[in-house]
C-alpha cells in the first residue's frame, strides 16, 4: 500500500467547513476522481484516510493535513491536481508528499496563526500583546464539552506580535465574493505562534488572554488564519514543513 | 438595478450561530449566473431548514431545468434558523439566496415549494425578512411574484392571502411556461403592472391566482360558491403532467452540499404516480397516472449521477418502486454495476411481498442486513379493506418468514391511526400482528432475540382524496387509542419486550388537518400562529399546539366556526369544498364513489393491471398510463481507468 500525505486549505466562506464536512467532502472526491483507496477491513469498509489537528469551524487554514492509503501506486503531484479539480474552491489541495517517515502527527507541535482584529486600533492591539507577553501567566476560561475549564493561555505562546498597519488592505486569504466593507476602519492584525499543547490552546484562548490582562475587546468576532503547522524553531519562534522530512529521505522500497 | 451580494454583512453574523456551513452556498454542481445577463430570475425556496431542504428532488429538478435556459436564473434559500434570524433582524440582513446571496426580494418570482402544510409559518418568516409585504394585495410592482406549488398547493386556499399565484402538478414545463409569460410581460414595459401579469398567468388555465376568485359564504359557515371576478379567467385551474419521464431526466447534476443534510445520497425517480389506490393517501390520487422511466434511462441517470456527486449510495424513489415494471432487472443491473465500487442501492416504499425480499437481498448483495420496513398501515384485515390497503395477514407473515429466512434480523412496520371507522379493536389488531410477527421470527431462526418495531403515525384526511370527507380523529381520542395499544404491547409477557413502539400525540395532526382541509379564513390563524413566534412547526421542539390553539381563536373570531368544524366534522355530498376549484383530475364523483365504497370495506384493484375504472384523471387531462416492460437489460459498464 503507498501512502500520501496531503496539505489542504479551508479559505474564504469555506472556513465555515466543519471537519465533519470536509471529511464527507473529501471522501466524495475521492470517489469521482476514482482514486484507487485503500479499504479497511471488515463488515463496512472505510477507505483509508487519517486526518491530523483539525483547525475549527469558522477558522480560515493554509495548512491542514491528512494522510491516504492507495491499492495502487499513483504519482502524488499528479493525484494532488486531481483531488484538487475535483474540490470546491476554497478547500483546495496544495501539496502531496509520499509517506517516507513515521511519526507524523508528533511533528505537528506548533500552528503559526494570522488573527485579523477588524475595528481595532494597532496601538490598543501593541499595548495588549505587551501585556500579555509580559505576564507569566495568564489564566482563560473555555466552555468544554466537560464543563467550564480554567487554564493558562499564556504558557503555550511561542510567538506573538502585531504585524505593521494595514488600513482596510482587504482579503489576503483568499476570501472570495466576500468585498471588504470595513475599509477605512482601522484594523490590527496579529501573528501568533502557538504549541500544541493538552489541553489545547486556541487562538480565541489568546485573544481572551489579551482580554484578561489589557481588556482588549475587538467589536467583531477575529477572522483567524492557521498559517503553518509543525516542527517548531524555538530560537526564531517560527513553524516549519512538516513534509520536509519525507521529500528528503528515500524512496520507500526502491 | 444592480444588485449586491449580502455575504460581506451575512460573513460577520455566522461565527455567531449554528452550523454556519448552511448558509454559504458553494455546493458541488450549484450555478451563479450572470444577474445582468438574464431577463427572468427566480428564487426557490424549500420552506424548512437547509438540511431539510437542499435534498428536494422538487427544488433541484426546477433548479436545473430553469438555469439551464439561456436568460433565464435561478437561486436557492432556506428557512434560516431562529439564532440567525435574530441576528439579520438586529443587522438589518434580508431573506438571501445561498448560491449569489442576493437579497429574494429582487427577483422577478419568489417560489416555494410546499410538501407539507407546516411550512406555512416558514413561509411568512421568509416573506417578512425579505422585505416583501406579508399579504399579496400590499404587494408593488417591485416585489417578487409568489408562487406556491407542491402537494400541499393542490389546496393552496389556507395561503390565499400570502401567495399571488399556485401551481398544481408537474413544475418542469410549467416553471418554463410562466418564465416566458413573465418575459414576454417584462420586455413589454411591464403594463397593467401586478394584476396584468398575473391575469396573464390565471388565463392560461395552469396558474390558480387566488385574487381573480371570489369565495361566497353560506350562513351556516360552508363554502356558497367560488367565482372567478376577472374576465377570461377559468373556472377551474388545471394541474400540469409531464409525460415521458425520459425527456427530463433531472436533476442531471445533483447537488453536493458540505452541510449534512437529512438524504445523503444520488437519488434517481424511477416513476412518477401511483394507482394502487390507497385512500388516504394523497401524493397517490394527486399524481395519477403512472408513468415510469425506462430502466435505460435509470441506467443512464445513475451513472451520470454517481460520476457528477460522488454519493455512496443510490436511492430508486417513487411512490412504490417494487411497482416499476423492471424492478428485478434494475435491481439486478445496477448490483452488477455497483456492488464492486461499494455503491449502495436503496428502495424506499416497498410493499409487502415475497418478491420484495428478493430484491432487498439483490440490493444487499454483501452489505448488512439489518431492518426492512414494510406498510400495512391497517392493523385489521377490515380497516385494511377500508383504506383500500390489499395486504393480507398471510401475506405479510410470508413476507418476515422470507425475510428472517434471509438474515434479516428486525421487521418495522409502519401503521395509522385515526382512520375513517376505526375503533380500538381494529388498533389492537396491531399488536396481534406485532406477536405473530415475532413468534413467525423465533420459529424460522430458532432465535429469541428478534425484533420487530411498530411506528404509527396519525390519520390526516387530505384534499382530493376519498377520505376528504371524513372526519378526522379527536387529538384526546387518538392518544387514547394510541395508550390502548401501548398498554396491550407492554402487557404481553411473551412477545412484549421484543416489541418497539413509536408514536407521536394526536396534536400536531390536528393542527395538519386544520392546515390542510382548510379555507381562505384559515389565513387569519396562520398569520397569528407566525405573528406569535410560530416557525418551523413540522419540528417537535419548535411546534407549540397552544399557540396554534389561540391563534385559531383569534383568526376565527366571528366567524362561527372553529377548528372542531375544520378537523372533525364530516362533510356531506352537496358540500362545497375549498379545493373543488383546483382540478386534479380526479372526478369529485368517483371520490365519494370510493368514499362509500371505504364505509362498504369494498376494495378497488390497481388499473395498471385492469380495465379503468374511471377516476378520470387520464380523459380530463389527456395523459394515459405510461409503463414497461420494455424487455431491455443494463449492461455491464465498460471501465475506462
Amino acid at each position: 500500500m503507498q501512502r500520501i500525505r496531503l496539505r489542504y486549505t479551508k479559505r474564504g466562506r469555506l472556513r465555515f467547513t466543519s471537519h465533519r464536512d470536509f471529511q464527507r467532502a473529501f471522501e466524495r472526491a475521492l470517489r469521482r476522481s476514482a482514486v484507487p483507496m485503500a479499504y479497511s477491513a471488515g463488515f463496512t469498509p472505510h477507505p483509508k484516510v487519517s486526518y491530523a489537528n483539525a483547525a475549527p469551524t469558522g477558522v480560515a487554514s493554509e495548512a491542514e493535513y491528512l494522510e491516504i492509503g492507495l491499492a495502487e501506486f499513483r504519482d502524488p503531484e499528479a493525484l494532488r491536481a486531481q483531488l484538487d479539480e475535483s474540490m470546491p474552491i476554497g478547500l483546495d489541495i496544495t501539496d502531496a508528499v509520499e509517506v517516507r517517515t513515521p511519526n507524523f502527527v508528533e511533528r505537528l507541535e506548533a500552528s503559526e496563526w494570522q488573527v485579523r482584529l477588524d475595528s481595532v486600533e494597532p496601538a490598543d492591539a501593541a499595548r495588549a500583546v505587551a501585556a500579555f507577553l509580559a505576564a507569566e501567566q495568564v489564566e482563560v476560561q473555555r466552555q468544554t464539552k466537560n464543563g467550564l475549564r480554567v487554564f493558562d493561555a499564556r504558557g503555550a505562546v511561542a510567538a506573538l506580535e502585531l504585524l505593521p498597519s494595514q488600513v482596510g488592505d482587504g482579503n489576503d486569504t483568499g476570501t472570495e465574493g466576500a468585498a471588504d466593507v470595513r475599509s477605512g476602519n482601522p484594523c490590527a492584525i496579529l501573528r501568533l505562534v502557538v504549541r500544541h499543547v493538552t489541553p489545547a490552546v486556541r487562538p480565541d484562548d489568546v485573544l481572551s488572554g489579551l482580554r484578561a490582562t489589557a481588556d482588549l475587546a475587538p467589536p467583531v468576532p477575529a477572522e483567524v488564519t492557521r498559517l503553518a503547522q509543525g516542527p517548531l524553531d524555538e530560537e526564531s519562534g517560527t513553524v516549519t514543513d512538516p513534509l520536509a522530512l519525507d521529500r528528503a529521505a528515500a524512496p520507500a522500497g526502491l | 438595478m444592480t444588485v449586491e451580494s449580502v455575504f460581506p454583512r451575512l460573513e460577520a453574523l455566522l461565527p455567531h450561530v449554528q452550523k454556519p456551513i448552511q448558509y454559504v452556498g458553494g455546493e458541488l454542481n450549484s450555478t451563479v449566473k450572470d444577474w445582468d445577463a438574464c431577463d427572468v430570475r427566480w428564487a426557490l425556496m424549500y420552506p424548512d431548514a437547509y438540511e431539510v431542504g437542499l435534498p428536494n428532488q422538487g427544488v433541484m429538478i426546477l433548479y436545473e431545468v430553469l438555469n439551464e435556459r439561456e436568460g433565464v436564473l435561478a437561486e436557492r434559500t432556506y428557512s434560516v434558523w431562529p439564532d440567525l434570524e435574530a441576528l439579520m433582524r438586529e443587522h438589518g440582513v434580508p431573506q438571501f439566496t445561498v448560491d449569489a446571496h442576493r437579497p429574494v426580494k429582487a427577483f422577478d418570482v419568489f417560489g416555494l415549494s410546499f410538501s407539507t402544510e407546516l411550512g406555512y409559518t416558514n413561509m411568512l418568516t421568509a416573506l417578512d425578512l425579505a422585505g416583501i409585504p406579508l399579504e399579496s394585495k400590499d404587494r408593488t410592482i417591485d416585489d417578487p411574484i409568489v408562487l406556491a406549488g407542491g402537494h400541499a398547493a393542490f389546496n393552496p386556499e389556507p395561503i390565499a392571502d400570502f401567495i399571488d399565484c399556485a401551481v398544481i402538478g408537474d413544475g418542469e414545463q410549467a416553471v418554463l411556461d410562466i418564465t416566458e409569460i413573465i418575459r414576454a410581460w417584462k420586455a413589454e414595459g411591464r403594463p397593467g403592472g401586478r394584476d396584468e401579469v398575473l391575469l396573464r398567468l390565471a388565463k392560461t388555465g395552469g396558474v390558480y391566482v387566488p385574487r381573480f376568485y371570489d369565495v361566497e359564504y353560506l350562513a351556516d359557515g360552508r363554502i356558497a360558491r367560488v367565482v372567478p371576478n376577472a374576465p377570461g379567467v377559468p373556472w377551474r385551474v388545471s394541474k400540469h403532467t409531464v409525460m415521458d419521464l425520459d425527456e427530463w431526466p433531472y436533476p442531471k447534476q445533483p447537488l453536493v452540499p458540505l452541510a449534512e443534510t437529512v438524504h445523503e445520497r444520488m437519488s434517481v425517480e424511477i416513476f412518477r404516480g401511483c394507482t394502487r389506490g390507497c385512500r388516504f393517501c394523497q401524493a397517490g390520487m394527486i399524481t395519477r397516472p403512472v408513468r415510469e422511466r425506462s430502466i435505460t434511462g435509470i441506467g443512464e441517470m445513475v451513472e451520470r449521477g454517481l460520476k457528477a456527486t460522488g454519493f455512496e449510495e443510490v436511492g430508486l424513489l417513487s411512490l412504490s418502486s417494487a411497482d416499476h415494471t423492471e424492478i428485478g432487472e434494475i435491481a439486478k443491473g445496477l448490483a452488477d454495476r455497483y456492488t464492486e465500487d461499494k455503491i449502495g442501492l436503496s428502495l424506499p416504499s416497498t410493499r409487502v411481498d415475497a418478491f420484495n425480499i428478493d430484491l432487498a437481498n439483490e440490493l444487499t448483495r454483501n452489505g448488512r442486513r439489518s431492518g426492512l420496513t414494510f406498510a400495512p398501515e391497517g392493523g385489521s384485515e377490515r380497516i385494511r379493506k377500508v383504506i383500500n390497503k390489499m395486504v393480507s395477514e398471510e401475506d405479510l407473515i410470508r413476507t418476515v418468514a422470507a425475510a428472517y429466512g434471509n438474515g434479516w434480523r428486525q421487521v418495522k412496520l409502519y401503521f395509522m391511526v385515526g382512520l375513517p371507522t376505526e375503533t380500538d379493536e381494529d388498533v389492537l389488531q396491531i399488536a396481534e400482528m406485532a406477536k405473530n410477527v415475532i413468534q413467525k421470527g423465533r420459529e424460522v431462526t430458532g432465535q429469541n432475540d428478534i425484533r420487530c418495531t411498530v411506528s404509527i403515525g396519525g390519520f390526516v384526511p387530505k384534499p382530493h382524496t376519498p377520505f376528504q370527507w371524513a372526519p378526522q380523529l379527536s387529538a384526546e381520542a387518538t392518544d387514547a387509542r394510541l395508550g390502548k395499544l401501548r398498554d396491550a404491547i407492554r402487557q404481553d409477557r411473551k412477545y412484549g419486550k421484543n416489541i418497539g413502539f413509536r408514536y407521536h400525540d394526536g396534536k400536531p395532526g390536528i393542527v395538519e388537518g386544520l392546515l390542510s382541509r382548510g379555507d381562505r379564513r384559515t389565513g387569519k390563524i396562520i398569520r397569528a400562529a407566525y405573528e406569535d413566534g410560530g416557525r418551523f412547526d413540522g419540528w417537535r421542539e419548535h411546534f407549540s399546539y397552544d399557540r396554534w390553539m389561540s391563534a385559531a381563536e383569534k383568526g376565527l373570531a366571528g366567524t362561527g366556526i372553529d377548528v372542531e368544524w375544520y378537523t372533525t366534522r364530516e362533510r356531506t355530498y352537496e358540500e362545497v369544498l375549498p379545493w373543488d376549484h383546483l382540478d386534479s383530475g380526479l372526478d369529485k364523483d368517483w371520490l365519494w364513489e370510493d368514499w362509500q365504497d371505504a364505509l362498504e370495506e369494498v376494495e378497488v384493484e390497481d388499473c395498471r393491471w385492469t380495465p379503468c375504472f374511471d377516476c378520470g384523471v387520464c380523459p380530463q387531462m389527456q395523459t394515459e398510463i405510461q409503463i414497461g416492460p420494455t424487455g431491455v437489460k443494463l449492461l455491464p459498464l465498460t471501465v475506462v481507468k
